[in-house]
């Protein structure tokens, strides 16, 4: 299915090559189907049992079969009429300026994410599966900066995650301090170490950068596990606080250490662990939004344009005075000072953290939200992460074809939408839309 | 009313690549309010030179000093490229075209005001509390920005993306984007390669415009003779890294030296009638 290949060029098969086609790929399933899926093992407590299941056979031979008459049918009929419509030229797509439609959708979806646990249907589970997608949402945000905007390809974007994480935990066990303490100091930490790893790579770009950053964030991961008298090693930290509603701690009152008040001895309200999980939920959605809304505005600043300048050209931004060591470096420290938030919440949301937390997987998995999001739309990551995050959680029953499917989405991206889901790019500034001064000075 | 010390020097500038010496004990000197136009064969080593100046090569001998009006004198042979347009002052144009294609026209503008506005936002803060005086600087910035698509009649594409401009007006561009960013000398890189007559003509009236309404100096690479003998006041020729001629138009077009580099032979005949045209466009 060339979707760029005009519908006139090519020989349409007949009916019954389509169908023998079909037959074909039917047979080929039948084949594949009879050992992976007529057999199965049952562990009963009289041991191992194998069972023989041959109707799945020809139930899986007839799903292939309709399945490929049906894609070559669409092939014929159906792609012509998509690709005229989905691939007019994708270098048009992204040299329009868009509406502000994009604004809207956004407001729509804060409001849903802000009204979540109050409908009908949001239970602890589906809360608990919405936080986890916010922190990846927050993490595509914050890496969208150093990719999206600053066009530095980070590989490595884990290793403040796990800064954050591993900065909350220490600094809340060895010295006592709270979650809004830790904070700010787990962003800072993150930024700092997002400054060490821009130095040694401010000559990078493009597929030597993404190495350096690829090695970085292993370091950091080795440097945990090994360093065991700090970190805990491989078996990482556990016990860390929870956090507290502003020092109410969220605990029924028999757990609340004594003389404090508790929540919801506080509010006069009866106990519920739903409590704490709500209160996570809005606090991470709380943290990505302001996450987007630093986004927003520092685009529409002159370090905002600079990072995208840089991404544009860097000889360009060189010849025009911007000091282009400045820039990268402010990429990097902001976006992992927000990877340092999220690592700090991850930490107090779980309760324990470990290395396994923080392999490179998570990075691809962060890198591959920005990317299939369309790099540098903010409502494109919202998408990504809860495509990429998000079904995998609500199909776990399928766990095994996780990646199988991660891969071939991946696939179908690229061929048909190569620039992301969503990759309009909203101009920092309409000419149209500043009024003229009344009293026009000379502009030298 | 030309300065009285240039504001560019270049003395005994020399530069090698390995065993080949690209430029060769070379000085010239561009004055405020004049346009400096810089000529040779393909190979002469003209872009080697703006290089140099604006600290993308560092030579091996020589110096090149800029003397800004207000006194101030910067040594450019020194200084990291992007100081030299940040302090120095010294803001160049490229022979391939070098926009921010992804952003649109007026952000290009924007961009090139980079160092004003990030001192008017202090480093962003100010920017973010959208304080007045980053808002009174933000709209001044805006407002040059719109001055100089007028200059250069952009104005009405102000919000496209500046990828999708044509040739022309990309090269037009780019010219508005230099200025924005408030040179003292402006370096232009071939500015008339690939204009038809029409836009060169045009151009020749931007250029003189801004050598004369705005108080800056001009060096120019250009191969389009109508270009360097209608307005430049001052002529350097270079061939195989050496100044062989410099003076008014008029004095190098007359010069034997020259018409051997251009031509090879010394037919001077066929020369006169091949530049004389060239200027007569």
């Amino acid at each position: 299915m060339k979707a760029d290949m005009p519908a006139t060029n090519r020989s349409r098969p007949s009916m019954s090559a389509m169908l023998r086609d079909a037959a074909a790929a039917a047979f080929v399933a039948a084949l594949l189907a009879f050992p992976l899926l007529g057999f199965k093992l049952n562990a009963t407590a009289q041991g191992l049992h194998l069972d023989m299941r041959l109707s799945w056979v020809p139930i899986a031979a007839g799903i292939v079969f309709a399945g490929r008459l049906l894609l070559t049918l669409g092939g014929q009929y159906v792609a012509p009429i998509i690709a005229r419509r989905v691939a007019p030229d994708v270098d048009a797509i992204r040299r329009r300026l868009p509406s502000r439609s994009a604004y809207m959708v956004g407001i729509a979806m804060a409001a849903v994410a802000i009204a979540l646990p109050w409908l009908p249907f949001a239970d602890r589970n589906l809360i608990d599966k919405a936080t986890l997608i916010l922190i990846y949402v927050m993490l595509g945000w914050g890496l969208n900066i150093v990719v999206g905007l600053a066009g530095l390809l980070d590989l490595g974007y884990v290793a403040f995650y796990a800064v954050g994480a591993y900065s909350y935990a220490l600094l809340s066990q060895h010295f006592g301090l709270s979650f809004w303490i830790c904070l700010p100091l787990a962003g800072l930490l993150a930024g700092a170490f997002g400054v060490a790893l821009g130095f040694p790579v401010l000559r990078l770009r493009g597929d030597y950068l993404a190495i350096v950053t690829l090695g970085f964030g292993e370091i950091v991961r080795e440097v945990i596990i090994n360093w065991d008298k700090v970190t805990g090693g491989p078996n990482g930290l556990s016990g860390i606080e929870r956090p507290s509603f502003f020092g109410l701690p969220m605990l029924p009152t028999s757990m609340a250490p004594p003389g404090s008040t508790t929540f919801a001895d506080f509010f006069g309200i009866a106990f519920s662990p739903n409590q704490r999980i709500w209160f996570l939920y809005y606090l991470i959605l709380a943290l990505a939004l302001a996450t987007n809304l630093f986004t927003q505005r520092i685009r529409r600043l002159p370090l905002g344009r600079a990072w995208e300048a840089l991404r544009e050209d860097e000889i360009a931004c060189r010849s025009l005075g911007i000091n282009p060591t400045l820039v990268k470096l402010s990429a990097f420290a902001i976006g992992a000072s927000f990877a340092g938030f999220a690592g700090s919440f991850f930490a107090t949301r779980q309760g324990f953290i470990s290395p396994e937390s923080f392999t490179f997987i998570e990075s691809a998995i962060i890198l591959a939200i920005v990317v299939l999001g369309g790099m540098g739309s903010q409502i494109g990551i919202v998408l990504a992460a809860l495509l990429l995050v998000g079904l995998p959680e609500w199909f776990r029953e399928l766990e095994q074809f996780r990646m199988l499917a991660f891969g071939a989405a991946m696939v179908l991206i690229m061929l048909w939408r190569p620039q992301g889901l969503l990759s309009h790019r909203e101009p920092t500034l309409r000419l149209s839309d500043v009024p003229r001064k009344l009293v026009s000075e000379s502009a030298t | 009313m030309s300065a009285a010390s240039p504001l560019l020097t270049v003395e005994h500038l020399t530069i090698r690549f390995g065993g080949l010496v690209a430029i060769d004990d070379l000085s010239f000197s561009a004055r405020s309010r004049e346009i400096t136009a810089l000529i040779g064969p393909n190979g002469a080593g003209k872009t080697t030179v703006f290089n140099c100046i604006t600290g993308f090569y560092s030579p091996e001998v020589g110096r090149i000093a800029l003397r800004r009006e207000d006194g101030r004198e910067f040594f450019l042979e020194r200084m990291d490229g992007f100081r030299i347009a940040r302090d120095a002052g010294v803001v160049r144009t490229f022979q391939n075209i070098r926009l921010f294609p992804g952003m649109s026209v007026a952000e290009n503008l924007m961009v090139a005001q980079h160092v004003a506005l990030m001192r008017a936002s202090f480093f962003s803060v100010a920017g973010f509390l959208r304080l007045k005086s980053y808002l009174d600087a933000e709209r001044q910035a805006v407002e040059r920005a719109r001055y100089w698509l007028d200059k250069t009649g952009l104005l009405a594409d102000a919000d496209k993306l500046a990828g999708s401009l044509p040739y022309g007006a990309q090269r037009r561009l780019e010219i508005a984007r230099a200025m924005c960013a408030n040179p003292a000398l402006l370096c232009l890189d071939e500015p008339a390669a690939g204009l038809n007559p029409r836009e060169s003509n045009a151009l020749n009236a931007l250029l003189t415009d801004i050598r004369d309404e705005h108080g800056i100096g001009i060096l120019l690479i250009e191969h389009d003779m109508s270009v360097v003998m209608q307005i430049s006041d001052r002529v350097v020729v270079l061939e195989q890294g050496r100044s062989i001629a410099q003076g008014t138009p008029v004095e190098v077009r007359a010069n034997p030296e020259v018409i051997r580099a251009y031509l090879g032979v010394e037919d001077e005949a066929a020369v006169a009638s091949v530049i004389g045209q060239g200027s007569a466009h």
